[in-house]
């Protein structure tokens, strides 16, 4: 696999890669306005994401999860509490903190190289950096679909564009919104060894939301599961296994009951 | 080598499955009946007298009975190129003249009635005057238009198109800022907006009394007439463009750094541009029509001029020549602009033709 330059000009052959972001929320609560009324989405979230982890965001549907990455993004500011990346409050969508969406949202006017482009081109870099676009497509496995249009390509393809298009600004946080949950079985199961594979040779911190438990274990670190609206952390669970992991370990099998347990769903089990 | 021979040289002799022998004869009888009809209709106004003295008559049949020659060489090219598929000698330039030759097929049956629709005007008018006069001009008669009043009707349409072209580029331009101007800004669209719902359906064409008195010269009140009509259609669409942009496109640029500017002109707009274009569209079309009232009530040239001059003198064969070219003229400004479309837009699927 290629691996991604970063910003920084090192001597050759030392590029150095941008480390990972660490990520403190602290007593975070957030609300929206609906229909007049408040409706109280996050109640009073701590978490600390240490650089260089991949941490899942487990619970479920429409508890909040991704509210809080649209909160880390910077997209919004929280009703109450305080985010700190590296300590500094988050005041704003920043290009080290990107965001890889449930729907890939290429823009479809926009050839593959140029949706894959976009961050670059808007902070005025296309022009010194041009050729980090080809290493982001070579890296997701999309060089000969550079000239392409979004509307040509399929939903796991799409995503991997998405993908490029993210790591392209080689991140120093990438938050993934559920990015694979519209995607087939297959290309799902591929597309989780390809992250983690991605994440381990880069150094970025990753955060996953998902409300899929074997994905969460199969690819994180550390496993945060939510409660129901207004989410709260209900538990908080390393997964300590060595990558390459194996989808029937043991462990993670243990763990997922726990997971299934803490979400009221044992009875299934 | 004939289409004959290969057909000898295969062993089955069933009819139907040998198209080629079939097509060939089919498509040269359909091409030449065509061509015969083009030269019936050169017969006919030839050789049947007029019934009054019209000027251009032989000129008129020389032009249909060229028409025919054309027609009967195209179809003696063309037959054997769409009837025999699969290259023997040159693939390349066979290839595309058979394209061009397929073309020509599609177009027979209109072909035709075209013929026959020009016979049945020439004996109506020309021939047998069944038809009130001055109203009803024999074909003959435009033709005389076209030949001997043509430095005018090139004028007119060059003043026309001048007019046009100045009221519609400075209308979509306009209507294109200010629709991305309401979308985009708050304060902007608290404004502009009531405004636009007053004034966007009144007909432009109610502002003529004020706009020629209001304007220094009757052409610049038309340039802004024809920018008015244009502007709002484009000013609607494109703010309902700008406005419909998925919110997550703009999420996307701004978590990757992207200005305000940017997210203007690299986010809304081109997400905008496919309702921009249908404005655009819906913006020459009310153009045209204004452009000819102007013409008609202020400007004292163009082609809305000539035609309330043609009126006045009743000189109807000059009135229908005009709209003839005007026709063409209107169809292909709508073409260039679909092609214009195209063009920009091949990243859309499934796209309306034109």
């Amino acid at each position: 696999m290629v691996a991604l330059e970063t910003t920084v000009t090192g001597p050759a052959g030392t590029a150095p890669r941008a480390a990972g972001m660490a990520i403190d929320v602290r007593a975070v609560s957030h609300r929206f306005e609906l229909h007049g009324a408040p409706l109280p989405v996050l109640d009073g979230v701590e978490l600390r994401v240490e650089p260089g982890e991949l941490v899942a965001l487990l619970g479920p549907s429409g508890c909040g999860k991704s509210t809080l990455l649209r909160l880390i993004a910077g997209l919004e500011p929280p009703s109450s509490g305080r985010i700190l990346a590296d300590g500094r409050p988050i005041g704003g969508p920043d290009p080290s903190r990107v965001v890889v969406f449930q729907d890939p949202t290429l823009y479809p006017w926009r050839t593959v190289r140029d949706n894959v482009a976009l961050g670059l081109e808007a902070r005025g870099l296309l022009r010194s950096q041009g050729r980090r676009v080809e290493e982001a497509l070579a890296l997701v496995g999309l060089t000969g679909f550079a000239k392409a249009y979004p509307h040509q390509l399929s939903g796991g393809m799409a995503q991997r564009a998405a993908l490029a298009r993210a790591l392209v600004n080689d991140p120093r946080l990438l938050v993934l919104d559920e990015p694979l949950g519209k995607l087939d079985s297959l290309t799902r199961l591929a597309m989780q060894s390809e992250l983690v594979e991605l994440w381990r040779s880069s150094g970025f911190t990753g955060l996953l939301v998902t409300h899929d438990i074997e994905e969460a274990l199969f690819m994180a670190t550390r496993v945060i599961v939510f409660s129901e609206r207004p989410a709260r952390i209900k538990a908080d669970l390393p997964v300590d296994r060595p990558y390459p992991r194996h989808r029937g370990d043991p462990v993670l099998t243990e763990l997922r009951h726990r997971i299934l347990e803490l979400l009221g769903l044992a009875e299934t089990w | 080598m004939s289409v004959n021979d290969t057909a000898a040289a295969l062993p089955a002799a069933d009819g139907e499955a040998l198209p080629s022998r079939d097509r060939l004869p089919r498509q040269a009888v359909r091409f030449g009946a065509v061509a015969l009809l083009w030269l019936a209709a050169a017969g006919v106004t030839a050789l049947w007298p007029d019934a009054d003295e019209w000027e251009r008559t032989g000129e008129f049949a020389s032009l249909l009975a060229v028409a025919a020659g054309i027609l009967a060489v195209a179809a003696s090219l063309a037959a054997p190129l769409t009837a025999a598929p699969g290259g023997t000698a040159r693939p390349a330039p066979r290839s595309r003249l058979s394209h061009a030759a397929g073309r020509l097929a599609d177009s027979m049956p209109w072909l035709a009635v075209l013929a026959l629709a020009l016979i049945g005007w020439e004996v109506l008018t020309a021939k047998l005057n069944l038809l009130p006069r001055p109203f009803f001009a024999p074909p003959q008669a435009l033709l005389e238009v076209y030949l001997d009043d043509w430095p005018r009707l090139l004028d007119c349409f060059a003043a026309s198109l001048t007019l046009l072209a100045t009221g519609y580029a400075i209308g979509s331009l306009l209507g294109i800022v200010t629709g991305v101007a309401i979308g985009w800004s708050r304060a902007v669209g608290y404004w502009v907006h009531p405004v636009l719902r007053l004034i966007g359906p009144l007909p432009a064409t109610a502002w003529l009394p004020i706009a020629f008195f209001a304007f220094p010269t009757s052409w610049s009140a038309s340039v802004f007439l024809i920018a008015l009509a244009s502007g709002v259609p484009v000013t609607i669409l494109t703010w309902s463009g700008v406005a419909g942009v998925n919110s997550a496109y703009y999420d996307i640029a701004r978590t990757l750094g992207a200005s305000p500017r940017f997210l203007v002109t690299k986010v809304a707009v081109p997400a905008a541009m496919p309702h921009v274009f249908v404005g655009l569209f819906m913006g020459l079309g009310a153009s045209f029509a204004v452009l000819v009232v102007a013409e008609m009530l202020g400007v004292k040239s163009g082609i809305g001029w000539y035609l309330q001059w043609a009126q006045g003198w009743a000189a109807y064969a000059n009135m229908y020549a005009a709209l003839l070219v005007m026709a063409l003229v209107c169809s292909g400004l709508v073409t260039l602009l679909f092609r214009v479309r195209d063009r920009l837009l091949a990243w859309q699927k499934g796209m309306l033709k034109w």
